[in-house]
């Protein structure tokens, strides 16, 4: 078993699903002999050559659009957006069209397509490097939206992402791609999309999180353990559905829910996570429903200070969680 | 394969449970349905069959300890071959490690000093160096204790405190602003199940008996109904020298066709369930401010058995004539009385008749069985002297006179309703003379 990052994760699951389909197309900007801005295609097109590795022009809506036409006429691409701050001219053609193609041709045709999205910052990206673009893709019926954050993850989910029939968006996040390293078994395997798993087990409280955030949430209830705090951490991997029975059977079995994530709270993932808890497990609440993410301001700021400032730490985790737990 | 045995839930209402004795050791082979544990629960006493075939491994839950329905209270090995479902994802089986290797680390570590840039490039981080926080406390150290917070009771707290009959206002809280956690509550159920003992302490020259485990169950079960129901009561006087007269003729008869004693009970059965059909607002619960009107007649009687009062359920009671009544009777309150009665012995009850006359009883305010709506008690059969009117004239005659006394939810039935069950049962139970066929 070799260990891999997330990138390599990435690269390799591709390499595979190429080879062992040959309906599998990768598209987007600078893919080809680039190899992508995160070298995530990098060797594609010399292996599969450039009908199967097609460089686009800066045209998002089009690379999507495309996406589509091929999709429903049987090939399974994978489109690249290469930031996914770059995304918003296709939310056309993904909430508008393809989230729609089962239903609007009665089952008829599907767009069996896979939008791979680096999103997320921590990375002194700025402004335009560092968007969290989740929120608009997982409140559409017909899409789904996949969050994987660890190399294990990014594989089985790609992978069933690729062969899903209907449209996923994939949402790597970018500060994971070489900072996380882990176990990859070299064989074939997916993971079910729409499933969550409880990545570090406690009794205390469960921190419901997802992406870059995962790793910051298992730092912090490491500092917790040390403080006697047994800290359950719930690794949300898929947003769009989002696996309501893990979520409520770990908010009732703690009985207190901290939800982390780097985008901003309002009307956004943890909204919907909270929504589920307190449906389904008022009867089991010890504490609020507590959330913790940025300020509700418009950019990720470029000062290292204020990124520091602007996004969610192990240190912040761990004051939110001794917080929730003395409560 | 290790198998956990969990405590089977036994009727609707019952919540938890006293484990009395194991009836296998650890080590012991044990068949499936064998009798593994007798437990005791307010309603009724009962052994736990084994659920799988095997060999009991541990035991979780010491004679005499409280444990709520559902708990794991032992562990079998089923000797069956496990089957790995820890993992949900369709992997292939071979990426399970091998023995001896680590786990894999699926999860990840981070990389120091990775390159993380949008194009690979360098990039210092600050965010996840290892110091330790400054305070590692964080907002709870700065922050001064809620003086409002504690006030109020979670939703959790709440429920784990009813269904466990803690008294809230009894505990010290170790939360914020000394609220009450959910690991309060339930350290109290903890203690609670621990001094299920019946020692007894001298205080001052008075005893302090503990109860036993049946009388606190039913002592919760009491102070549950009069908390929760609002009683009224009525009573009246029925004339059952008819009654009386029939019995003493057909005694011998009945017992030598059905080899049962004959008693008034049955006759009372039978006359209450077609009192309760003609009234149905009777056989009913207030359930979360509505009415539920029950569609089955299921009568419970009142047996002193030996540790306390039990509670076995004649069910479609308005079904059976007066012999079967009997013969149900007969086989359920010996079960009692053995303490050997099953769960569909003490299950859907939706009214009790208590026979409170057989101990000399002549006037009674019941207290109704929860959840049901009315309770009745006979009392007990006295001659009294009793103007009748007779030939137009009235007269004092000699009759056999018992009081019936009803208590009965005010919420659901009103008087008026109340009478008129109680005058139909009054005259169904004077109805009853020598020309009566009821067997």
């Amino acid at each position: 078993m070799a260990e891999q990052t997330v990138i390599e994760a990435v690269r390799q699951t591709m390499f595979a699903e190429m080879r062992r389909d040959s309906s599998v197309i990768v598209l987007g900007e600078d893919v080809g002999s680039r190899g992508g801005v995160f070298l995530a295609t990098d060797g594609l097109i010399e292996e599969f050559g450039e009908d199967r590795v097609i460089d686009t022009p800066l045209a998002e809506s089009s690379i999507c659009g495309v996406a589509i036409g091929a999709a429903v006429n049987g090939l399974r691409p994978i489109a690249e957006i290469q930031f996914a701050d770059f995304i918003w001219p296709a939310i056309n053609q993904l909430v508008g069209e393809a989230s729609k193609v089962r239903y609007g041709t009665n089952g008829v045709k599907t767009a069996p397509m896979t939008v791979r999205v680096p999103y997320g910052g921590g990375v002194r990206g700025g402004l335009y490097h560092s968007q969290s673009i989740e929120v608009l893709f997982a409140h559409t019926p017909g899409l789904s939206v996949v969050a994987p954050a660890t190399p294990y993850d990014a594989k089985g989910l790609l992978a069933s992402a690729i062969r899903s029939d209907d449209p996923v968006i994939v949402l790597e996040h970018k500060r994971t791609y070489r900072l996380v390293k882990g176990d990859v078994p070299a064989e074939d395997y997916t993971i079910p999309i729409g499933k969550a798993e409880i990545k570090r087990p406690g009794t205390d409280l469960t921190i419901f999180t997802y992406g870059l955030m995962l790793h910051y949430s298992l730092q912090a209830a490491e500092m917790a353990a040390a403080n006697g705090i047994d800290v359950e951490v719930l690794d949300l991997r898929t947003l769009r559905p989002l696996d309501g029975e893990a979520i409520a059977e770990s908010a009732s079995r703690t009985g207190k829910a901290l939800i982390v994530q780097e985008d901003t709270p309002a009307v956004s993932i943890s909204s919907e996570v909270a929504a589920i808890i307190g449906e389904r497990c008022f009867f089991d609440l010890d504490g609020p429903i507590t959330r913790l993410g940025p300020p509700e301001i418009p950019p990720m700021p470029f000062s290292p200070i204020q990124e520091a400032e602007f996004m969610p730490s192990p240190e912040k985790i761990l004051a939110a969680i001794a917080k929730l737990a003395e409560i | 394969m290790a198998f956990n045995v969990e405590l089977p839930h036994v009727g609707e209402s019952v919540t938890e449970a006293v484990i009395g004795k194991w009836l296998k050791s650890p080590g012991d082979h044990v068949e499936k349905y064998d009798p593994l544990v007798e437990v005791i629960t307010d309603k009724v006493n009962m052994d736990v069959p084994s659920p799988e075939s095997g060999i009991l491994t541990k035991i979780f839950a010491e004679e005499g300890e409280t444990v709520l329905m559902g708990a794991v209270i032992a562990e079998m090995d089923t000797g069956k071959v496990e089957l790995d479902d820890s993992t949900n994802q369709t992997a292939a089986p071979t990426i399970r490690p091998s023995a001896g290797t680590p786990p894999p680390n699926r999860i990840g570590t981070l990389v120091q000093g990775a390159n993380v840039g949008p194009t690979g490039g360098e990039f210092t981080d600050t965010s996840l160096s290892a110091e330790t926080p400054s305070n590692a406390s964080g907002a709870s150290g700065s922050s001064t204790p809620s003086t409002t917070r504690q006030k109020g009771f979670s939703p959790v707290v709440t429920r784990l405190a009813s269904q466990h009959g803690v008294d809230l206002a009894t505990l010290v809280g170790t939360g914020l602003g000394g609220r009450v956690t959910k690991k309060d509550v339930l350290a109290a159920v903890d203690q609670g199940s621990n001094s299920s003992s019946t020692t007894t302490v001298s205080l001052g020259g008075d005893e302090i008996v503990e109860p036993s485990a049946i009388r606190r169950m039913i002592a919760d079960h009491m102070v549950k109904s009069m908390s929760e129901i609002p009683h009224a009561w009525s009573a009246v006087e029925v004339d059952v020298s008819g009654m009386v007269e029939w019995r003493t003729q057909n005694k011998a008869k009945f017992e030598s066709d059905h080899g049962l004693h004959l008693t008034y009970l049955p006759i009372a059965l039978a006359v209450v369930a077609s009192a309760l059909k003609a009234n149905p607002r009777l056989n009913s619960r207030w359930s979360d401010g509505k009415i539920v009107m029950k569609r089955a007649i299921n009568i419970g009687v009142a047996v002193a058995a030996e540790e306390g009062l039990v509670v076995p359920v004649i069910h479609d009671a308005n079904e059976a004539n007066v012999v079967g009544l009997a013969q149900q009777l007969d086989g359920v309150v010996s079960r009692a009385r053995a303490g050997k009665m099953t769960i569909f012995d003490v299950q859907g009850g939706t009214f009790t008749l208590n026979n409170t006359g057989s101990l000399g009883s002549v006037w009674g305010g019941a207290i109704i069985n929860h959840p049901q709506a009315a309770i009745l008690t006979t009392e007990a059969i006295v001659k009294r002297p009793i103007v009748i009117s007779k030939n137009g004239e009235d007269v004092v005659a000699v009759r056999s006179m018992m009081n019936i006394c009803l208590s009965f939810d005010h919420r659901i039935v009103d008087g008026a309703e109340a009478s008129e069950f109680l005058q139909a049962v009054k005259t169904g139970l004077e109805a009853v003379n020598l020309e009566s066929e009821l067997t």
